[in-house]
């Protein structure tokens, strides 16, 4: 059935087709209509789940952790400085491999305060484990809320989706709902390796010393950097079922392909812009106008950003003169970090090849300034055509 | 020889002595009980364990007497200061390693 909702509705409708047993947040700008809706939908009956207000968004994770660890379905949503606040829960879920989905609605950070669209917020948690995917529209933040939660409990790894503030949690779109029997079909109830038994009492996550152990049953056990090691084995392995969470969604619902990148015009461009999110849709604007003018240039979204598809991303811009890289994050006192894993994942692939493509990076958008489709086209055009800069450049400033 | 094959991908730690390693080489202090102030001891019955309920690494067992494993007793002496009837004291090891000379 196709309806008009906003963003947030899309995200919050996703979460209750998946049946969540709990849902814990604390209230932020731009993701607070999300989790008021699920409070609704609780609060009606219409979605049989636990709601468990909290006091802050360290909290909403520790109680996701808990509800995981028991063996519920969990989820949470946050945005920017609660997002950082919650950041060493955020570090927990993953290293005790709990599968909770959490909806970033992205936002800048503070300082200085400001409520609008950017990515710093999720970009800073790349590094924590998690598996992120970023949603170029409100199909996408319905669909992948529904692939997080099979893929999470699939590999036991939590999953950030990730949409743009405002851009897409409060602007209206047509979009599928799925059918909750096809949900059902696509995602079964989670059925934990271990869950929290009265019967079979355990301490999760104990202190964990350097070396190996031998656990109670005098069998060796794993120390901290064993399972430290697990963690990125599985999360580089789960990119291949990511693929089979895309193969059996598209079976189902009839939607899907690709499910790391989603490239637009690229086969013959000599020229990739790529980026994460909305922007990518708006850089298709640019792309097409540019087309008319006979430039060769293709944009290419990238729906997953850890665990980092290097391989794809390589062969999809293998052959090609530039790689254009938008970005609305920064890693201070470097440039863009889709940039340098960019440049990274083409040295790892392509360095023997003798052609490695030339990557410039720009950084637009800051805290929500407007990012006029003219100025990526001009931008786009202008990299196309010389190195403009080393320096990652800033579109838009007013310096 | 290593972890590969191990069950969990997590630190798990279940009930039981060990978990922490032989944890009774902490011990600065040993846990003495004085069965005439203890309850279950005195009554002849099932009663209190306050300091089977309490011990963190689970070595005190829930028998008249209760027994406490030394080789895992790390002598934290949270066992003496929960007993009601103060039957357990915490004793200097030094005193022990003097008599294991004589
Ligand atoms: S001192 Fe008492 S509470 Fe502590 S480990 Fe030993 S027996 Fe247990
Ligand atoms: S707590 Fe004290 S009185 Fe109670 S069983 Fe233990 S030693 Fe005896």
């Amino acid at each position: 059935m196709h309806i008009i909702e906003d963003g947030n509705a899309a995200a919050a409708l996703g979460v209750k087709l998946c049946r969540a047993n709990v849902i814990a947040a604390y209230p932020i700008t731009p993701q607070t209509p999300l989790t008021e809706k699920l409070s609704e939908y609780v609060e009606s009956g219409e979605m049989k789940a636990e709601y468990i207000p909290v006091e802050s968004e360290h909290s909403a994770m520790a109680v996701c952790i808990a509800a995981s660890s028991a063996g519920a379905r969990a989820f949470t949503a946050t945005s920017a400085n609660g997002l950082l606040y919650m950041h060493e829960q955020v570090q927990w879920a993953a290293g005790a491999r709990l599968p909770i989905v959490m909806c970033v609605v992205n936002r800048a950070v503070g300082a200085p305060w400001n409520v609008w669209n950017d990515q710093q917020d999720s970009i800073s948690q790349r590094d924590t484990g998690w598996i992120q995917m970023y949603c170029a529209d409100h199909q996408q933040i319905i669909d992948s809320v529904i692939k997080a939660f099979w893929l999470a409990e699939k590999v036991s790894i939590p999953i950030m989706v990730c949409y743009d503030g405002f851009l897409l949690s409060h602007t209206f779109m047509p979009f599928d709902l799925p059918d909750q029997e096809k949900v059902d079909a696509f995602l079964p109830p989670f059925r934990p390796a271990y869950a929290l038994n009265p019967d079979e009492p355990a301490s999760l996550n104990t202190v964990t010393l350097p070396d190996v152990r031998i656990d109670v049953h005098g069998e060796l056990a794993h120390g901290y950097m064993e399972i430290r090691y697990l963690l990125q084995e599985e999360l580089r392995a789960s990119l291949a079922v990511a693929a089979e969470a895309d193969k059996r969604f598209t079976e189902i619902f009839g939607r899907g392909g690709d499910p790391y990148i989603e490239p637009y015009r690229c086969d013959d461009a000599d020229h990739i812009a790529v980026g994460l999110g909305s922007l990518t849709y708006q850089l298709r604007v640019s792309v097409d106008a540019l087309r008319k003018e006979g430039i060769k240039v293709g944009v290419m979204g990238i729906r997953f950003y850890r665990p980092f598809p290097d391989e794809a991303i390589a062969n999809a811009l293998k052959g090609k003169k530039g790689v254009i890289v938008f970005e609305k994050a920064l890693s201070y006192g470097y440039e863009g970090a889709l940039a340098s894993d960019l440049k990274s994942a083409l040295y790892e692939h392509l360095a023997g090849t003798g052609r490695l493509p030339l990557v410039q990076n720009f950084i637009a958008g800051i805290g929500g300034r407007e990012i006029r489709t003219d100025d990526l086209t001009q931008t786009l055009r202008a990299a196309t055509q010389s190195r403009i800069a080393k320096e990652p450049t800033w579109i838009g400033l007013k310096l | 020889m290593g972890t590969r094959n191990y069950k969990r991908k997590t630190s798990h730690s279940e009930n039981g002595p060990g978990d922490g390693g032989r944890t009774g080489s902490w011990r600065v202090e040993r846990p003495i009980l004085d069965k005439s102030l203890c309850i279950p001891c005195k009554r002849n019955k099932e009663a209190c364990f306050i300091c089977w309920l309490f011990c963190p690494e689970i070595v005190i067992s829930r028998t008249i007497p209760p027994k406490i494993d030394l080789e895992y007793c790390k002598g934290c002496g949270i066992c003496a200061e929960e007993c009601p009837t103060k039957a357990i004291i915490m004793v200097d090891e030094a005193e022990f390693s003097k008599e294991d000379k004589e």
